[in-house]
């Protein structure tokens, strides 16, 4: 038996999607991060993408680790269940429920001392292993939750709000992500919603391992002069390299464009992912020459964003081992226990 | 036989003679192939109906260490390690010296005597057996490995004569061994025939030891615990593994694997029924089997005590949102690194109280790889019923050495149990959905996989606390009532796991005696023993943590009770004082903890010498 989605009584002006829901229907609780956070902007942002792409709230779960970031999960998708996991270990949490249900969407919510700082590693396996998620990292280069310590992706020679010089060089999740094989990478801003929605979605549409690093000012601990994560900053420095379209699959293409102004891509649920050119020269279908470009404009101080790398035709860990297209969690004895005669002749073999 | 010492022969003890109940020992160096023929020694007594006990002694380490193989023959079936060699098959003169002084005096040292020793690298009191094995191999092969190995295959066909082992058990084994691959058969055989020709024409045969033909082993299998463990996870529906290697888990992963890849693959599509990741250490997969389990599918991973260290903080984040987890913990000496190739119970507290603030978990404790089987297949569906991190600890002991055990058995009848899950019909219907409320006064509350409905039932996960519908809270009340009903939870795990096993003594005994996992086969052997010296012993076998009453009935029954394991801290005896509250003085601790297989004779010892010094105390106390 299946379940449709009966959607709750709202206005009747606000908007519906294709399931008839509004944009309410994606909301969660009611936030409890402070005013003016980066990561109440990027919550928004998946309402609107997930309520854009018409999803069934609930064939969807979201979770995340520790952090003021991490806890965003309870402000959007209430129909979804949620797990907040432990500091730094959502990677293989995610995983492990990606194997369980393979029908299910994941979206991994974390933060840039939850992803770059304690959970570096299980960042980067998950990440090897091409587990079908969407792995949003909010990035303010601190750590809110705990008041402000610098994370392993502030930059080195930022200072904190008190003055300290952060001496350390800082981690890129985003050239880690291209170097360990993500298969749809890119980067946004908190405060440009419409670069991020489009990104988002074509990451949901994605199979395979789509991350995100998006700067999410602190404004508690990191919006100062010094930092490097501030709106300010970001809105200085911000090198956008395309615009991203996501088109349905079936979808009528209205406009034609130029070859040299738009890339297309088609992902294998048949959504195209129409790219804007901003940067004539970049090409995200080439992983080295991606690498190549963010690092060439990181190190002139830019924060190069947009859909930075897609590969269309990616598999996920599911292919990689072979499952079955049954979720594992509806396998039941009769298809997972090999029964008692062929249990005697195993015993046969212990003889 | 000649001794080494002609003229003094008259101080040989009588040379040992024993049918069918000997220690044989064999001290060889890792890496050089001798396992497989040790293992064909066991095998082919056990295929005269013998019941054989072997035990890999094994360093940490690829090539070149020293390692053992001690096999236990004994009719009566005991498969404990009964302390003590009778016979050493001496292959490592890097050991050869400790390896000697470990035989019972008029016992039997085999050696290689293509090399002659000097008297003084001998003993006078135990009875020497030189067989050219070097020499024989360098004149019938050519090739240096083969001449390494089948020196091996060589000594097992001088010990088949010595020891009147029928030639016909082995050549049948080595035939199944090598079905397919003739010319290995062919070479295998012939070295077996070199060393049965060499004792045959050279030496008196056979010795004091020997094995007869008997009917003791029965329908009973010969498995070890890692494989059956991975068996009853196999049959027990796990479709996620996530491991991290180390020893002596990985076995049972390996296993695992290869079980699926026979019968877990979909016939139709040629796709896997099951998912196995090597994770990138234990905390990943400890994360992944959670996540699994919170999605519904059963999932499992098997360490060993430094990777139960590392699982620690979401084992905390399990107990506490309640999530199905079943972990296999093989357990090794430790602490630290410790002693990775030796066998102990040491992780009994690190287990049942794992993680922050106020835990504790459910502990299967299994005897042998039928139990492992079993265990391990109960603790998903305890796991999925109870909602809870699940242990089954075993040990290398159990895990890494081949069993003599009661067969597998599975029936086609039996459901998973998975435990409360509500579903889409229910939500439906109108039943009320508190993911941490206690409705049916067991303290087991319901859960719903995720994407079970589009608008009922979705709930949020996590490690802080929260009131009965998941929603966060720092209320006192709410954080208590949440604290109080998974005790309540535990109390109900006490009646759903394995129950103590309790023996009674043919007379009325004073004291007691508990014990649990691997010491299982020594215990059984050793109240032969304190029987014989006509010491009555009441025994429990505990099966599972949380204790039955019955525990502490048996406990309260007795003056004392002996608490026999193999740690140092006597930790199950912690784990007894601390759950009942009882008087340390009431169950004194019988610790064996170096890393080797603890003994019947060595229980047997601590046992009669306490028991005695106690009955002393207390006639003397009434004298007064
Ligand atoms: C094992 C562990 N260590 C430390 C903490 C404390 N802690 C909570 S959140 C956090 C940092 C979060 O930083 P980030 O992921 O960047 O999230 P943000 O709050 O900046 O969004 C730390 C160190 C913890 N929860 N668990
Ligand atoms: S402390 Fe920083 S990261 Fe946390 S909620 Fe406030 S602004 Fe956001
Ligand atoms: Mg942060």
């Amino acid at each position: 038996m299946t379940f449709v989605a009966k959607p709750k009584l709202h206005h009747p002006t606000l908007p519906q999607n294709a399931l008839c829901y509004t944009r309410r229907d994606y909301e969660g609780k009611i936030s409890t991060l402070c005013a003016g956070c980066g990561h109440d902007s990027i919550s928004a942002a998946i309402i609107q993408a997930c309520w854009e792409l018409s999803l069934e709230p609930h064939r969807l779960a979201k979770l995340s680790g520790i952090g003021c970031s991490s806890k965003t999960p309870d402000y959007f998708l209430g129909q979804s269940h949620g797990f907040n996991t432990v500091h730094g270990r959502m990677p293989s949490v995610l995983t492990g429920a990606n194997l369980a249900n393979r029908e299910l969407i994941y979206l991994g919510v974390s933060g840039d001392g939850d992803s770059a700082s304690i959970g570096i590693g299980q960042f980067v396996h998950a990440i090897r292993r091409g587990v079908n998620m969407t792995y949003i990292v909010e990035n303010n280069g601190v750590y809110g939750l705990t008041k402000g310590q610098f994370s392993a992706t502030a930059d080195q020679g930022s200072t904190s709000k008190r003055g300290v010089v952060n001496a350390d060089s800082p981690i890129d999740l985003i050239g880690l992500a291209l170097q360990l094989g993500a298969t749809y990478v890119g980067r946004s801003f908190s405060g440009d919603k419409a670069q991020l929605v489009p990104l988002i979605k074509g990451a949901i549409a994605h199979r395979g391992a789509a991350f995100l690093d998006v700067i999410s000012p602190c404004v508690a601990f990191n919006n100062h002069a010094g930092s490097t994560k501030s709106y300010e900053y970001v809105r200085a420095h911000n090198d956008a390299v395309n615009r991203l379209d996501v088109i349905p699959a079936r979808a009528e293409i209205a406009v034609d464009y130029s070859a040299g102004e738009t890339v297309e891509v088609e992902q294998h649920d048949g959504s195209r992912l129409r790219l804007h050119k901003i940067d004539a020269d970049y090409d995200p279908r080439d992983r080295i020459a991606a690498m190549n470009y963010v690092q060439q404009h990181q190190a002139r101080g830019e924060v190069v964003t947009g859909l930075l790398y897609v590969d269309a035709e990616a598999e996920d860990l599911h292919a990689h081992l072979n499952t079955v297209t049954a979720p594992f969690n509806r396998l039941e004895a009769a298809e997972l226990s090999p029964g008692a005669a062929v249990l005697a002749k195993i015993n046969a073999g212990f003889r | 036989m000649a001794t080494v010492q002609e003229e003094t022969a008259a101080a040989v003890p009588v040379p040992l003679s024993a049918v069918n109940d000997f220690v044989i020992k064999f001290a060889n160096v890792n890496g050089s192939g001798s396992a497989s023929a040790n293992e064909l020694f066991a095998k082919s007594i056990l295929r005269m109906g013998v019941p054989v006990s072997p035990r890999n002694i094994f360093p940490s380490n690829i090539q070149g260490l020293p390692t053992w193989y001690e096999v236990r023959v004994n009719e009566r079936g005991w498969l404990g390690r009964r302390g003590g060699v009778d016979l050493m098959v001496a292959m490592n003169p890097q050991t050869w010296d400790a390896d000697l002084a470990e035989i019972e005096p008029g016992g039997y040292l085999f050696y290689d005597s293509t090399k002659p020793l000097p008297r003084s690298k001998f003993r006078s009191d135990v009875h020497v057996i030189g067989v050219p094995l070097t020499q024989l191999c360098s004149e019938h092969y050519t090739v240096a490995r083969e001449r390494q190995l089948f020196k091996n295959i060589m000594y097992i066909g001088a010990l088949s004569v010595l020891l009147e082992v029928e030639p016909d058990a082995i050549e049948k084994l080595l035939a199944e061994q090598y079905r397919g691959k003739e010319k290995l058969l062919d070479a295998n055989r012939q070295a077996f025939q070199l060393g049965r020709r060499y004792v045959l024409d050279n030496l008196p045969h056979p010795i004091g030891l020997r094995v007869r033909r008997a009917d003791n082993v029965g329908e009973r299998i010969f498995v070890d615990g890692n494989t059956a463990a991975a068996l009853g996870c196999v049959y027990g529906g796990a479709t996620v593994c996530a491991w991290y290697p180390i020893t002596p888990s990985s076995s049972l992963a390996e296993a695992f694997q290869k079980y699926c890849m026979k019968y877990r693959v979909d016939p139709a599509s040629g796709a896997n029924r099951f998912a196995i990741v090597q994770a990138e250490d234990e905390i990943a997969s400890i994360g992944m089997v959670v996540g699994a389990g919170w999605n519904g599918a059963r999932a499992f991973t098997t360490t060993s005590g430094p990777g139960i260290s590392l699982m620690n903080e979401f084992i905390g984040l399990a107990y506490f949102a309640e999530i199905p987890v079943t972990i296999i913990d093989v357990q090794r000496g430790g602490p630290s690194t410790g002693m990775p190739t030796r066998t102990q119970q040491s992780d009994v507290l690190a287990c049942a109280y794992a993680s922050h603030g106020d835990t504790k978990h459910v502990l299967l404790l299994p005897q042998d790889p039928t139990e492992c089987f079993e265990f391990a297949a109960a603790a998903l569906d305890l796991a999925d019923r109870l909602q809870t991190p699940v242990f089954v600890l075993t040990d290398l002991d159990i895990g890494m050495n081949q069993r003599l055990c009661e067969p597998l058995a599975w029936d086609d009848a039996r459901v998973y149990d998975r435990g409360k899950v509500m579903t889409a019909e229910e939500l439906d219907a109108g039943k009320e959905f508190g993911r941490y409320k206690d409705v049916d006064g067991d303290g087991i509350p319901y859960r719903t996989y995720p994407g079970t409905h589009p608008t009922k039932g979705a709930y949020f996960t996590r490690g802080t606390s929260r009131d009965p519908y998941a929603r966060y809270s720092e209320r006192g009340p709410d954080y208590v009532y949440n604290m109080e009903r998974l005790l309540h939870k535990f109390d109900t795990a006490r009646s759903l796991v394995p129950a103590p096993l309790p023996r009674s003594a043919a007379k009325p005994a004073r004291f007691g005696a508990i014990y649990y996992g691997s010491t299982s086969p020594a215990m059984a052997e050793a109240i032969a023993l304190l029987e014989q010296d006509g010491l009555q012993l009441d025994t429990l076998r505990v099966r599972a943590f949380p204790f039955a009453e019955s525990v502490r009935a048996f406990i309260d029954a007795h003056d004392a009770v002996y608490v026999v394991e193999q740690n140092r801290d006597a930790q199950l005896r912690s784990l007894l004082i601390n759950e009942f509250d009882l008087d340390p003085a009431r169950v004194p601790a019988v610790l064996h903890y170096d890393g080797t297989p603890i003994t019947a004779r060595f229980i047997a010892r601590a046992i009669g010498e306490r028991v005695r010094t106690a009955a002393a105390q207390t006639s003397h106390a009434g004298a007064c």
